[in-house]
């Protein structure tokens, strides 16, 4: 199984020349802005066709941000792993492991701090393990990742099976399958600011109102784990795109022969790349236990793989996959903290969405493409337009259903690191 | 014919190694945790080796059988089925569902039973083949995706009204009558679990899957796309059919996964219908090299450490302590597995170079190989 994958099977369509959009796609910052602002557009119009004032309230844009959080940190650790040129689709392992630590640390030394040491510790851990395998051993990246996928729950049940099952654990509220509840970090408190903001967002006015929503859910919701979570993306940005050492990863995940020949030292790299892949996977899983204030057997329930979709979603980029986490988030925390008829508005989202895109591919002579994306949409326009609900078995999976047909439109048109996904060694 | 059997005794001791470090580590972790691994051990093999436990153990091992050849279907081309788990799970559903609502003659009932559960599960792990071919998606991350869409379809159709009825507690489909039932048989010796009758499908199964990848052109085709993609479609394979004929017929052996269950025990679909069964699969076949037969002894494995842990709840050791050995046996194992194959590419590379008189060729060719 060490041959090529055959994940670039189909005929990648070379990167297409920048269009009208061109001074938008040459400044990151200018097209984060952008691409937050028409999302909330159409959010905006979303909320004001169907009434669901929720769509843009800030509990639901508060929540996104918790529930994106998780999944930014597992994609940031897909991006480090995969820009070294390591598949690591034991992210979701690595989160697992982070999940006990986490927990185990903060009870045993009831500082909610530990957290996120003990997050690090678990993903590292993880992290290790596949670094030895893929790297060290040139086992295929997948085969690992799947091994430690079954591996990391196992160690997490027997773990929690004898600590949180212990005499002190029980007293304390633990069980076989959870943890004692832990302190977690408090809020940030800005109330006089997050009350002027609610009254906007009260006022229902587009696009304004939803903005406020946005900051107020920010603001109210906000600990220094978010602050951090969040600041990781420029730096990961800073690190892998600015510095000396972050040339030299990505060298390795394009080109390792080359690399070695000028001098990288290729399966440092690739070690570093998966250490710090565990640890981000392993704080995400961290975030959970502290946004619940507990550790619960299949409590990432998958966040690894779309924390991974979210970064393909982001064509390998930070800014990419910052906008991927956001958007599966968004859905996230929709399906978790209101009913589902707010989750049966998102239909709306995309049959516009889809109709967009229909548009935007009929303007670029793509007929074949527009004729299907507009039709899809108009369907699923009809879908939300007959129905006042989506089922509630649906709407607990939404964001993966979301992930599967993002990937489905989007995939083509991204790029992944050269030699991504193979295993490497070095000449003799 | 030297060289195979030379490669097979390899694959044994690399397996040999993998259950070692397993039991090293086990043990450690046992220690740790102030738990005699000597005790624990013997406690599971007195309780695993009883009558009926082995062919607890054997039916277990039956529906990771199957669960594995799907899986290795894949791997044979390079293709990771990780949906087998979501495939399996609804195609017991609908096939529970449509064996309850009929009554037919003994034979064609249980066939049609069986059919409906291959159509299913086909046509779910088909999704993914089309996704892949069509718009280039990853096949780990579509069938990882499908498989949590088809929890949701699961727990939609599983309701009172639509395919099941509450039964106490429980959600069940309607019972499937004694005509579209399979009997257990009295395999083992002192033992009142019978072993599934459809034990003797997945011994089917193994050798339609034996003769398909070494006999046939399929095969062939099926095994060269997975040592080189690129390889097979220049020489005139259709590299895209053949992913989605992969798919489709690695998710019709994944229909078969709870038939055993279905049709010898359970006769419905409820909230007790096992689920995981498609990952389990994933490390059998990786234990098992692909290979039906080393797949059985893995099936035989996982069933017997499955089985046996039961009883360490009598001695306040977590059962999970299983799925920490399991794990391990199957990271040793890919590991060694990798060295192994290293080594004998080596020898083999070694000796054609002598034959050839060329010594110094091995090396260069290793380097890019």
């Amino acid at each position: 199984m060490s041959t090529t994958l055959m994940r670039d099977l189909p005929p990648s369509s070379a990167p297409e020349e920048p269009s009208g959009l061109a001074v938008l796609r040459n400044n990151m910052l200018t097209r984060i802005v952008f691409v937050t602002l028409f999302g909330l557009a159409i959010m905006s119009l979303t909320r004001i066709v169907s009434g669901k004032e929720d769509l843009t309230s800030a509990g639901a844009l508060g929540g996104m941000m918790n529930a994106a959080v998780p999944i930014l940190l597992a994609g940031l650790g897909g991006l480090w792993s995969e820009r070294a040129g390591v598949v690591n689709i034991g992210l979701e392992g690595q989160m697992i492991l982070g999940t006990w630590f986490a927990a185990d640390f903060a009870w045993k030394t009831g500082n909610p701090w530990m957290i996120l040491v003990g997050g690090i510790v678990g993903g590292l851990l993880g992290g290790l393990l596949h670094a030895i395998a893929t790297v060290g051993f040139g086992v295929d990246h997948i085969v690992s990742g799947v091994a430690l996928n079954i591996l990391a729950p196992g160690i997490a049940k027997y773990l929690a099976g004898i600590y949180f099952n212990s005499d002190a654990g029980v007293a304390a509220g633990g069980g076989p399958t959870q943890s004692p509840k832990v302190s977690t970090l408090s809020t940030l408190q800005w109330n006089s600011f997050g009350d002027w903001l609610g009254k906007v967002n009260g006022h229902h006015w587009f696009l304004i109102s939803d903005i406020a929503g946005l900051l107020q859910g920010l603001v109210t919701s906000l600990n220094w784990f978010t602050i951090i979570a969040i600041l990781l993306v420029p730096l990961t940005w800073f690190v892998l795109w600015r510095t000396a050492f972050g040339l030299r990863l990505r060298s390795v995940g394009e080109n390792p022969t080359s690399a070695e020949t000028l001098g990288v030292k290729v399966h440092t790299m690739k070690v570093c790349a998966v250490l710090v892949s565990g640890a981000l996977a392993g704080l995400g899983g961290a975030f959970l236990v502290e946004y619940t204030g507990i550790y619960r057997e299949n409590q990432t329930a998958g966040r690894g793989y779309i924390g991974l979709a979210a970064m393909i979603f982001g064509n390998w980029r930070p800014g990419g996959l910052l906008a991927g986490s956001g958007l599966f988030g968004y859905t996230d925390a929709l399906q978790q903290q209101t009913d589902a008829p707010t989750v049966h508005a998102l239909l709306l989202i995309v049959a516009i969405i889809l109709v967009l895109a229909g548009l935007y591919a009929a303007w670029r002579g793509r007929r074949l493409q527009a004729v299907i994306a507009i039709v899809a949409g108009v369907l699923v326009g009809v879908w939300y337009a007959t129905t006042d609900s989506i089922p509630a078995q649906f709407a607990t999976y939404s964001p993966q259903i979301l992930t599967l047909l993002v990937l489905a439109v989007a995939s083509q048109r991204l790029r992944m690191p050269a030699a991504d996904g193979l295993p490497w060694r070095r000449a003799q | 014919m030297r060289q195979r059997l030379g490669r097979l005794g390899l694959n044994l001791v690399a397996a040999l190694i993998a259950l070692i470090v397993a039991g090293a580590i086990t043990s450690i972790v046992l220690s740790i945790t102030h738990h005699s691994p000597w005790s624990t051990y013997k406690d599971m093999w007195t309780f695993g080796t009883s009558g009926d436990n082995i062919a607890v153990a054997i039916n277990a091992a039956t529906t990771y059988y199957l669960s594995a050849i799907a899986v290795a279907i894949g791997f044979r081309m390079n293709l990771f089925n990780i949906g087998v788990d979501g495939q399996y799970q609804l195609a017991a559903l609908l096939a529970a569902a449509v064996g309850g609502a009929v009554s037919l003659p003994t034979g064609i009932h249980q066939i049609l039973i069986i059919v409906v559960a291959m159509l299913v599960g086909s046509l779910w792990a088909g999704l993914v083949g089309v996704l892949k071919v069509t718009r280039g998606v990853s096949e780990v991350i579509s069938s990882i995706m499908l498989n949590f869409v088809a929890t949701a379809i699961i727990a939609f159709l599983l309701q009172p009204g639509k395919l099941a009825h509450l039964y106490g507690q429980n959600l069940t489909t309607r019972p499937i009558g004694s005509s579209g039932q399979v009997g257990g048989l009295s395999l083992i010796h002192n033992s009142q679990t019978k072993v599934y009758g459809l034990v003797f499908l997945a011994i089917a199964v193994g050798i339609g899957f034996q003769f398909l990848i070494s006999r046939t052109r399929f095969g062939f085709d099926l095994r060269a796309t997975g040592r080189s993609a690129t390889a097979a479609q220049a020489s005139g394979v259709n590299v895209k059919r053949m992913v989605v004929v992969a798919m489709l017929l690695s998710g019709a052996i994944a229909g078969l996964v709870n038939m055993p269950v279905l049709l010898g025990e359970a006769h419905n679909y409820s909230l007790n219908t096992p689920s995981g069964i498609g990952f389990t699969g994933i490390a059998i076949a990786l234990l098992g090299r692909n290979n039906p037969v080393g797949i059985a002894f893995a099936a035989l494995l996982w069933g017997f450490l499955d089985t046996s842990s039961n009883i360490l709840q009598f001695s306040n050791v977590p059962t999970s302590v299983v799925a920490i050995t399991e794990g391990v046996i199957l990271f040793s194992a890919v590991i060694a597995y990798e060295l192994v194959r290293r080594y004998a590419l080596k020898r083999q590379m070694r000796t054609v170079g002598r034959d050839l008189g060329t010594a110094t060729a091995p090396t260069t060719m290793e380097v890019t190989a």
